[in-house]
């Protein structure tokens, strides 16, 4: 790139392992990455008179609504709003970030019909987005807690750890549920209800003890019950996740993005062929 | 150019192994959609088990073989739907060939779609780190260059200004000028361009002509035959996906208004 005085030879005969090479174009595209987090970030609210404070108060508008709509159900759970919106923000960080993946693989392929770009962009940059928007809501999310008298302790410090895998996680379903999107444009519809089932599957808006003993085994098959334990613990119990939740977590979160990827990038030069 | 590196030493072809700057090699580039529309993974599933997919094939090229020399100016010319852009799309990357080799050596730079990716509500300066970055430029790189392109593209102090509010002329200006500000070994351009005011397309027509005193090869698609016998050192005349005939632009042109 730039400048360099070395020649650059391209030939489509002597390409390596498609996961690797996608692996180092991404990199070199990395400012691009951050180009298109930004113009995603900032023209989100560019027209808005509130400008970027609306990061903020929406998802602390929505919070307070939905707590309080909750809190009448659930009012034994000590502290509620906290452990539903520590679980929920968790949540919807996966679900925005997939969709989004998806949506802009499946309909937004025009650029990838222009100009060459690596094609796991997409999906990169809108982990990216979702992880901005994340760290943005924790804000709120952490004054209320102080409000609500959850203990804030040095265990917060862990939540970089808990996001990376969550989102290590979530680029790997994207890529994944994309690529066969791009084949099957029908199976980005089914991912959206199948979003609505899972989220109620996952002890998101109920306390996991509501439901019964044998019920509860269930939850350790689903990836998302790993990911929202290890947001909630730091923020709402104030303690580090179980070790066995941490291990289980990162194997789902890393098999799922090695699996996700190599799928992905032996297929992406389909992609520009897609109408 | 006289890098005789060996990536090609096991190249099938004969031609001098240092002197090109492009080369296709049987490209053919397929397109492959079912027959009937199916719309579901389970209606393909239960038809793919019982074998009755059937996939209309579409050749938008048709064993292509092809060379280009450095500081050529090449021409390709042919109806529409032949399959000229599709050469330019498999020489930017944007295709990878269903069969057959690409082989190019140099920096690429497509002054196809000037502007790709543009974002409206971004300001002119935003959006020229954004194509930047889409052209595989980095940071600094943009940086770097930021002068010249605002110099070029003439916007004063609409540049920080958001894109919806440029005229036409204005976005091609900035398009342009970001495409166009880092000196390509590989020029490929669909029609010349026409961005601009009189004045505009001779600037942009004098920074072209700079860019060939530099020695970078131009690929030119183009439907205008005056075009091709001034400008041109090499005319190919595609026909559905095939190439028809390679040689000097007279003949090519006279055989290709014949038809």
């Amino acid at each position: 790139m730039g400048t360099s005085a070395k020649t650059i030879i391209y030939d489509s005969a002597k390409r390596g392992s498609p996961a690797i090479e996608e692996l180092r174009d991404i990199f070199q595209y990395r400012d691009l990455i951050y180009q298109f987090v930004r113009r995603d970030v900032v023209t989100r609210y560019k027209r808005s008179i509130l400008g970027i404070a609306w990061t903020l108060i929406q998802p602390l508008g929505m919070m307070v609504i939905i707590s309080l709509v909750f809190s009448q159900v659930f009012n034994r759970v000590e502290g509620y709003p906290i452990y539903l919106l520590s679980g929920l923000i968790t949540w919807t960080f996966f679900s925005q970030t997939t969709s989004a993946t998806i949506h802009q693989m499946v309909w937004g392929g025009v650029l990838l019909k222009k100009i060459y770009l690596p094609s796991t962009a997409f999906a990169v940059s809108a982990t990216g987005t979702g992880l901005v928007n994340l760290t943005i809501s924790l804000a709120p999310l952490l004054i209320l807690a102080a409000i609500n008298h959850i203990p804030l302790n040095s265990s917060l410090l862990f939540l970089p750890v808990s996001m990376l895998l969550l989102a290590t996680f979530s680029l790997g379903l994207g890529l994944l549920i994309s690529t066969l999107a791009v084949f099957f444009p029908d199976i980005a519809e089914m991912y959206q209800v199948a979003l609505l089932g899972w989220m109620y599957l996952t002890p998101i808006i109920y306390p996991a003890n509501v439901v019964s003993e044998g019920m509860r085994a269930w939850f350790t098959l689903n990836p998302m019950y790993y990911f929202i334990q290890m947001m909630r613990a730091p923020i709402y119990e104030g303690t580090l996740p179980p070790l066995s939740i941490i291990q289980t977590g990162a194997v789902i979160a890393i098999s799922t993005l090695v699996i996700g990827w190599i799928i992905f990038s032996n297929k992406s030069d389909e992609f520009a062929y897609r109408a | 150019m006289n890098l005789p590196t060996a990536p090609d030493a096991d190249s099938m072809t004969e031609t001098s192994q240092n002197d090109r700057v492009v080369l296709l090699e049987n490209v053919s580039v397929r397109y492959r959609a079912p027959e009937e529309r199916i719309r579901s993974f389970k209606e393909f599933a239960i038809r793919f088990i019982q074998r009755r997919v059937r996939f209309k094939e579409f050749l938008a090229l048709d064993d292509i073989n092809l060379e280009i020399q450095p500081g050529e100016i090449f021409g390709i010319i042919g109806r529409n739907g032949a399959g000229k852009s599709t050469i330019l799309k498999v020489i930017s990357r944007v295709l990878v060939p269903t069969h057959g080799r690409v082989w190019i050596k140099g920096r690429v730079s497509p002054l196809l779609e000037l502007g790709a990716g543009f974002h409206p509500e971004l300001t002119g300066r935003e959006n020229i780190f954004l194509n930047g970055a889409l052209l595989g430029h980095s940071r600094q790189d943009i940086q770097e260059r930021m002068d010249d392109i605002l110099e070029f593209a003439e916007l004063g102090a609409f540049i920080e200004a958001p894109i919806r509010s440029y005229s036409s002329g204005m976005t091609g200006r900035l398009g342009f000028a970001v495409a166009s500000a880092w000196e390509p070994e590989i020029l490929l351009v669909d029609e010349i361009l026409s961005v601009g005011d009189e004045a505009f397309r001779i600037k942009s027509r004098k920074r072209m002509e700079y860019f060939r005193s530099l020695n970078a090869t131009t690929v030119l698609v183009t439907h205008q035959m005056k075009t091709v016998e001034e400008l041109c050192n090499r005319v190919a005349w595609i026909e559905r996906g095939k190439i028809r005939i390679i040689g000097q632009p007279k003949e090519v042109v006279k055989a290709y208004l014949k038809g």
